[in-house]
């Protein structure tokens, strides 16, 4: 016990010792529900990986804590006047890599042409580029098929790796998963970012120290963390446990029931906002029958009526209220308030009105409603399965039957993924990590082809408003741009295709002493945490 | 002897071969694993070009004997999820599971026995009553809610305890143990009390119901008559018969102990094989799930045959028997 104390005090004076040569010493504890998947940082296209990976690498562009476009590893991006296909980088001089290695034009080409290859999960993201090519050092061009004004709105979770590091490891591709080999990648990096891996244990835990070479350290961003620690703690109890029993300092996935006793507890802080994800009903508007109804030879769903009568159907309000405990913003667009074309207008809400609905749907022949099958998720969103039984009652007092079908997010989107989609009713979220309306229109409401509409459910199909949206990808007259943009939306919400629900909100819960708001996307940015009142 | 282990472990192959099986065909109803694996971006065409790849657009024969085909040669393939081997991450996550599951089953064993035999022969006690009451909560709540409790208690509120986590760990060639740091050893109280719990009630009840029964038979009315002391007559004759159902049922409960361990390492953040599971079930990484799942199987095949053996060891009329077969 003796030999324990003396260790402990010789750690402490030499603690002290530290900090009045040094920065202070300060562990930022880190937890949320899921892991990263692998540290490579074009392997998977998913939220968390790139959240932890934004502390160890970084893109050209990035966005900051509003969800702004600022510089990261490019100072400055045009697309050339002599040739509107090319997007000139200029690139950040001086960053060094944490191995040392200086980060030049050459580790810019090798990295976004790795983020292009088969066994990238980034690709979907760079479809419209056809080379990247160095002019000199500090210099490089990306030459897009066609003009493209939202190349860097793509780049910001698109980072840059060290091409000799990779060579040397061998790691040119990200992960096949039909290899039998682990890429050094998965669990190695060198990055340039705020933090420095130190080691790394998938679903265990994850240690970063502070990268004192930073090149963005500023007043803005303090850099006060000298470690970081991230572990995943998959149960919410557990979660909250940890952190009210001070083993962790921060955690995200705060579940919506215990906000309010966080909130109350002395000494942590709660903060909410909300997230670039929008929760909505989809429907099959194009087959000419359904499956799963009830009404013979006919689709309800192709009326406009009787999409407009559900959507007049649902009392936002109360599930805001009831199954999210004032947890979302209730809204009338598929589209999140940080997206170029959004508008208050168009993000109203619907008022619910039973009686105008019944209306509507009589006058569209059904009078007594119609039966359909609703497919549901019951782990992906913050209370998914909730929100489709509140909608289930709501649309029950119109008259329309909806036969709920909650299952897992493995079993539920390939439903709607399949091609023809197998439901015909279905919930599902949207974030934009473009922050443009393009992304909707492209994924959403475009026809389903080999290039478009992968998530249309819809089976939409409608050949004009298909060219209005494919014109967006190369018009770069901003103010025309955003007036097709604008004349899209007034088209689809007058057809009301999906039935808007809220805009998800975020809750993060942490100690007193720092103060980190909600990320749009999801990501915090920990290397704006500055510690205060200790 | 050798040839009733020999024909256990032929016996055990099959059952290995039928779980896999079993597990492959319900694979299907877990979901599709493409839809996790590609980001919100892919296209159709990606999506079937990585299905093509990883050969998911087989049919299912096929794949099954693809699967029994590598895995014959000690070939699990790669998790859908973290790109790494699954041979390697099963390995990784085994001695987390081994170290509560072991020391949750001895917990369970040599304390239900002690307080089963205890609650036998002071049948009439406060203390035998109290505790039997009390076993009565252990055998009906719930897992989890112990483990939440547990977590509240001594974490939340005394702060005495990690509530997850395994703490610092020490590497021993390729096993990594917790029991050889202070923060390893206290991190495992608790999901060793989470674990053990009903299982340790369990067994204390059947202690005591085998017990009562054995004090009542005649050999020990006959070594009562003979003057032989009480302590002797309670611990050499009756514990001894009354072991029999006991190891069968905690070989078993060792085996589930190992294998079920998903809602407790659920609970405590323990990274073991259980949270492993859990994780691969809601991505639908096929190639842990199946690996995990012939692993359980081949748990409670070894578990089953070294109950066996321990019968052996307990019951002298066994090992006359055994050789001929007879089971």
């Amino acid at each position: 016990m003796s030999a324990r104390k003396l260790a402990l005090a010789v750690a402490l004076s030499a603690a002290t010792m530290l900090t009045a040569i040094s920065a202070e010493a300060r562990t930022l504890r880190w937890a949320r529900s899921g892991d990263a998947l692998t540290l490579d940082p074009h392997a998977q296209n998913e939220g968390p990986t790139h959240a932890l990976n934004h502390h160890i690498y970084e893109p050209l562009v990035m966005r900051d804590r509003a969800g702004k476009l600022v510089p990261g590893l490019a100072t400055s991006w045009k697309i050339l006047e002599s040739d509107k296909n090319v997007w000139e980088f200029k690139l950040r001089q001086d960053v060094k890599f944490h191995n040392g290695n200086p980060f030049n034009a050459d580790d810019v080409v090798f990295s976004l042409q790795r983020a292009m290859a088969p066994t990238s999960d980034m690709k979907g993201l760079l479809t419209s580029v056809e080379s990247v090519s160095k002019v000199d050092d500090y210099t490089v061009h990306v030459k897009t098929k066609g003009p493209n004004p939202l190349l860097v709105n793509n780049l910001t979770n698109t980072f840059i790796m060290d091409k000799e590091w990779s060579e040397s490891n061998n790691v040119q591709k990200p992960q096949d998963f039909k290899n039998k080999e682990e890429n050094f990648a998965v669990r190695n990096a060198n990055g340039t970012g705020p933090f420095i891996l130190v080691s790394r244990e998938p679903d265990v835990k994850t240690v970063m120290k502070r990268n004192d070479n930073y090149w963005g350290k500023s007043a803005e961003v303090p850099l006060e963390i000298s470690e970081l620690i991230y572990t995943p703690i998959k149960s919410d109890a557990t979660r909250v446990a940890a952190l009210l029993s001070g083993e962790v300092d921060f955690v995200q996935d705060v579940p919506v029931q215990d906000i309010e006793r966080l909130k109350s507890t002395q000494n942590l802080r709660v903060t909410t906002g909300p997230e670039n994800r929008t929760i909505f009903f989809g429907m099959d508007v194009g087959s000419k029958d359904l499956k799963t109804d009830n009404v013979e030879g006919k689709n309800p769903f192709a009326d406009k009526k009787v999409r407009q009568a559900m959507n007049m159907a649902i009392n936002r309000a109360a599930i805001q209220r009831v199954v999210m405990r004032g947890q979302s913003v209730p809204t009338g667009v598929i589209m999140p308030p940080f997206v170029n074309g959004w508008t208050p207008e168009l993000d109203k809400a619907p008022a619910p009105d039973v009686n105008k609905a019944k209306a509507l749907l009589a006058e569209a022949g059904y009078p007594n409603g119609f039966q359909v099958t609703l497919h549901c998720p019951n782990d992906r969103y913050v209370n998914d399965e909730g929100i489709c039984q509140a909608v289930v009652g709501m649309l029950g007092q119109i008259g329309i039957k909806a036969n709920l079908v909650s299952q897992s997010k493995t079993l539920h989107f390939p439903l709607v993924q399949k091609n023809p989609p197998e439901t015909e009713f279905f919930l599902i979220g949207w974030g934009v990590p473009t922050f443009d309306s393009e992304y909707i229109f492209s994924f959403l409401y475009h026809t389903r082809d080999a290039k478009y509409g992968s998530w249309n459910a819809l089976r939409l199909s409608d050949p004009e408003l298909d060219k209005k949206i494919e014109s967006l990808s190369s018009e770069t007259d901003t103010a025309k741009r955003n007036a097709t943009i604008a004349e899209i939306w007034k088209k689809v919400q007058d057809e009301t295709y999906y039935l808007p629900i809220h805009h998800q909100m975020l809750a993060y819960a942490m100690k007193a002493n720092v103060d980190i708001p909600v990320d749009p996307e999801n990501q915090p940015k920990l290397k704006y945490v500055s510690f205060k009142g200790m | 002897m050798l040839a009733y282990v020999l024909r256990s472990l032929a016996q055990g192959a099959v059952v290995l071969v039928a779980v896999a099986f079993i597990a492959f065909s319900m694979f299907r109803f877990v979901g599709d694993p493409i839809a996790n694996m590609v980001g919100q971006e892919a296209s159709m065409a990606d999506r079937e070009e990585l299905a093509r790849r990883l050969g998911l657009d087989q049919p299912f024969p096929i794949q099954f004997l693809h699967f029994l085909g590598n895995a014959l040669q000690g070939d699990f393939g790669i998790s859908y999820r973290q790109g790494r081997p699954v041979s390697a991450l099963i390995a990784e996550r085994l001695p987390a599971t081994v170290e509560l599951a072991v020391l949750s089953a001895l917990f369970a064993t040599v304390l239900g026995v002690a307080l089963g035999v205890y609650a036998a022969i002071r049948r009439r006690g406060v203390l035998a009553n109290a505790v039997m009451t009390l076993s009565l909560v252990g055998v009906s709540l719930p897992t989890f809610l112990i483990g939440i409790g547990l977590i509240y208690v001594f974490a939340v509120e005394l702060r005495w305890l990690p509530s997850f986590g395994r703490g610092e760990t020490v590497r021993i060639g390729w096993w990594t143990t917790g029991l050889l740091t202070w923060s390893g050893l206290q991190s495992l109280i608790l999901p060793v009390l989470t674990l053990g719990f009903f299982q340790l009630t369990l067994i204390m009840r059947l202690v005591r119901s085998e017990m009562l029964e054995v004090m009542r038979s005649d050999f020990i009315r006959f070594a009562r008559a003979r003057g032989i002391p009480a302590r002797v007559i309670e611990f050499r004759h009756a514990l001894r018969n009354t072991m029999i159902p006991v190891v069968t049922i905690a070989g078993l409960q060792l085996g589930s102990v190992i294998a079920f361990a998903i809602v407790t390492e659920t609970v405590f953040q323990w990274p073991g094989l259980g949270a492993l599971f859990v994780n691969a079930v809601q991505f639908a990484d096929v190639p842990v799930m199946a690996a995990y799942l012939v692993f359980v199987a081949f748990v409670f095949v070894v578990v089953n045959l070294l109950t066996d053996l321990a019968y052996l060891a307990l019951d002298p009329r066994l090992r006359a028997a055994a050789p001929k077969g007879a089971r």
